[in-house]
């Protein structure tokens, strides 16, 4: 497996607060990675710092260095448009657009970036709604609203959305936290079909889900990287002791 | 038990008062409509749509050229104001957390408690003045004016009521902040702008005192923007003043018109809206 995303010394900041401390991590091409730790601990910022999606916020910077293909995403001239649509994102909460349709949530990511031919939109739409597991739920109201569909069919709306744009990388925060558990184990079947062709970074706080469903896993406390290796070791025989009290349960 | 009992007596009295009291509010509301329907209803015929007000001491003629004028005025008071207030409220909402930001969202505040009167007499400094002569564009400035502080508050309310996670949802499928902002978080907020443009124009359709000096009102059939123009307001005005009988029934039959014309423009873009939008907008 090749090496598709380094972390060098990257620090988040949200003003004066220090929200991740010079984390350094390699994430394998085609795999899955998950990102546990408890709350507050950075999990969130770290993959907001991977699609750029950290400096939307107000007074919010980054110090450090993020490869992607060997390209420093923060280097200057680059585009976060541009990384963006390599690196999706599916959130905590299904967010659809409220006033568009189905369709047009699955085609916006194409639309407003000035994608107008019917045909190709018809085709990109119909394919990933079948990768997300939606199409045969949603085929015959594809002008219907978003939000008229229920949490878990959103959220498998926005990981079509994710798709459309046609990503490297997709990230996924915390994306079953509101959901219920037949809706979970939909979404956890979805994230390993997707690993056959997308890298994926999934934050959960499901240490159940982090072991179903990822190959490697990294432990977050207090904005550090305190350990990272393979699922099975980190579950099994970690490292550290604060991983060991955290799997066990005797923290978070 | 007892305090129970007593709780759901005062309970009873209670939401009793409150009903009591909105009826009351409703009151004058309805008794408006009521009058201005019964003494005005009766008056309207054909005639008054369409013809010119007759000279002093004939009977008969209408109000066409003033309800001609009116929908003029709101009209480009419209073209200029909304834009102009929307983009304010975008700035407000999605750029405006800072110095500038609060002075501006004070200055619109002052703005829209200014009695009109002085808008007008503004207008007529800036505008009249210099043109030598009263027109339909110093009105349309004038109204304009008073539309701009609700219709850029409303946006900016509107627009902070979209979840940060729909514009973080746009901005991380790689959509420009641009798109993002009119594609996405204008198209959500747009229903309750929209209430706020109504509002807005609901208030300029009925202002008398900033078109005294600045449209002047006309007894003819409206040539040109920088002429004086007639306005369903003025000729209400200079009617139901005058002595005569028939001018009364007249600016009454004009205050019911005016009621209609903004009834009529409520329902139409809410009915517009509701094709276009035919999603609930969850929130």
């Amino acid at each position: 497996m090749e090496e598709l995303i380094r972390v060098s010394d990257l620090s988040a900041y949200f003003g004066n607060t220090q929200a991740l401390k010079d984390i350094n991590i390699s994430i394998k091409e085609k795999m899955v990675t998950a990102i546990i730790g408890p709350s507050g601990c950075g999990k969130s910022t770290f993959i907001r710092c991977i699609n750029r999606l950290h400096e939307v916020v107000a007074n919010a910077r980054v110090s450090g260095e993020v490869l992607l293909d060997g390209q420093d995403i923060y280097s200057a001239g680059v585009d976060p448009i541009e990384i963006r649509r390599k690196v999706g994102m599916v959130f905590q909460r299904p967010n659809p657009f409220p006033v568009l349709s189905i369709y047009d949530n699955v085609a916006s990511g194409l639309k407003l970036n000035g994608m107008r031919k019917k045909s190709g939109l018809d085709a990109i739409v119909e394919q990933t709604l079948k990768m997300a597991a939606l199409w045969d739920e949603v085929k015959d109201k594809l002008n219907a609203s978003g939000v008229s569909l229920s949490g878990g069919q959103q959220q498998r709306l926005c990981i079509a959305r994710a798709l459309a744009v046609k990503p490297e990388v997709i990230l996924f925060d915390e994306p079953c936290s509101a959901l219920d558990p037949i809706s979970t184990a939909k979404i956890e079947e979805l994230i390993i079909q997707l690993k056959q062709n997308y890298t994926i970074i999934i934050v959960t706080h499901n240490m159940q889900q982090a072991a179903r469903v990822s190959g490697h896993t990294a432990f977050f406390l207090m904005g550090e990287l305190i350990e990272f290796g393979k699922t099975e070791d980190i579950f099994t025989k970690p490292k550290d002791s604060r991983t060991e009290a955290y799997i066990t349960g005797r923290f978070g | 038990m007892s305090t129970y009992k007593n709780r759901k007596v005062v309970s009873k009295i209670m939401c009793g008062a409150t009903l009591f009291c909105a009826i009351l509010t409703l009151a004058p509301l309805i008794s408006i409509f009521g009058y201005v329907i019964f003494k005005g209803a009766s008056s309207i015929n054909l005639d008054f749509f369409i013809h010119l007000p007759m000279p002093v001491g004939e009977a008969g003629g209408g109000m066409g050229n003033a309800i001609v004028g009116s929908l003029i005025l709101i009209g480009l008071s419209c073209l200029w104001a909304i834009p102009l207030g929307i983009a304010g409220g975008i700035y407000l909402a999605e750029f405006g957390n800072n110095k500038l930001g609060t002075i501006v969202r004070f200055s619109a505040d002052v703005l829209n408690g200014v009695p009109s009167i002085l808008i007008g007499i503004f207008v007529y400094a800036l505008f009249v003045l210099p043109m030598k002569s009263f027109s339909a564009i110093s009105g349309a400035f004038a109204l304009g004016v008073i539309m701009i502080p609700t219709v850029m508050r409303t946006t900016e309310e509107m627009f902070l009521m979209v979840p940060q996670t729909i514009r973080e949802a746009a901005l991380a499928l790689g959509i420009n902040q641009f798109r993002t902002t009119v594609s996405i978080v204008l198209k959500t907020a747009f229903p309750g702008i929209l209430t706020g443009i109504l509002l807005a124009i609901a208030r300029i359709a009925g202002e008398t005192a900033p078109l005294l000096f600045t449209a002047l009102g006309n007894r003819f059939w409206h040539q040109n923007l920088t002429q004086p123009i007639a306005a369903l307001p003025l000729q209400i005005f200079a009617y139901a003043i005058s002595p005569f009988e028939d001018w009364h029934r007249q600016a009454w039959a004009g205050a019911f018109v005016l009621i209609v014309i903004v009834f009529l423009m409520s329902f139409i873009s809410r009915f517009v809206i509701s094709l276009r939008y035919k999603f609930p907008t969850t929130r």
